[in-house]
């Protein structure tokens, strides 16, 4: 119970959203990731890559934190939602 | 005055919303589905969306062009299933003078093409679908 805790107080919790062919090669469009405090975007690309279908999506995807693009190396804040977005063809 | 519908887009409300009279020229852009993408036969698309951030970008991009020229500007961008011919964004910018006008619709529509997450899921007469990769270097010469 202990671990259980300090990893509840130390991790953070964010929500990370997956469109069009990255959900489709992932198979599913949400994953919940816990990461240690002082995680980046970057680190969320890292952990995406590293589930199943993952390694098929870009090491440097456009990138999205709180409805606004960002830098990989933007900071990760808990409650944060995180989305990683192929390239855009709206128009 | 920037949305997202799933409802056929009528350009014509997007003008009339930035007329005045002190504005004398109206630039617009309307982008339909074409028939045909790299040389292969189109026969339908539909868009997705990450729909909260794109009705927020789509709102940013319509800012930034109001901030910068003395413009107001209307965006509708269309999702979910589109036939050929279908409207599938339409831009409008109303000025005092037509040099504004088409500066504000130039950069709006360029904008929102390479800033919102909509993403195009093409379906092709020879029975194959791909998502459209305007970043690919064939897709971007056929585009132009």
């Amino acid at each position: 119970m202990a671990t259980m805790t300090n990893t509840t107080t130390s991790s953070i919790s964010v929500r990370v959203l997956l469109f069009a062919s990255y959900a489709e090669r992932l198979g599913r469009d949400v994953v919940e990731l816990k990461l240690p405090p002082g995680a980046t975007v970057g680190d969320v690309v890292f952990a995406i890559r590293a589930l199943p279908g993952g390694g098929e999506l870009p090491d440097r995807p456009l990138t999205a934190r709180n409805l606004e693009h960002c830098a990989l190396d933007a900071p990760v804040v808990a409650g944060d939602e995180i989305a990683i977005l192929p390239p855009m063809a709206g128009g | 005055m920037a949305y997202l519908t799933t409802l056929p887009i009528d350009a014509a409300p997007l003008v009339r919303a930035v007329e005045a009279p002190d504005r004398g020229g109206i630039a617009s852009f309307v982008g339909l589905v074409r028939n045909q993408h790299g040389g292969r036969a189109v026969l339908r698309l539909e868009y997705s969306a990450y729909a909260p951030m794109a009705e927020a970008e789509c709102a940013r991009i319509v800012a930034e062009a109001e901030s910068r020229w003395p413009v107001r500007v209307s965006l509708a961008h269309r999702l979910g299933a589109l036939e050929i011919g279908d409207v599938a964004v339409a831009v409008a910018a109303g000025a005092a003078h037509r040099d504004a006008a088409f500066a504000a619709c130039r950069y709006v529509i360029e904008e929102a093409k390479t800033r919102v997450p909509i993403w195009k899921k093409e379906f092709y007469a020879d029975g194959t679908v791909s998502w459209v990769d305007p970043t690919r270097a064939a897709e971007r010469s056929a585009a132009s």
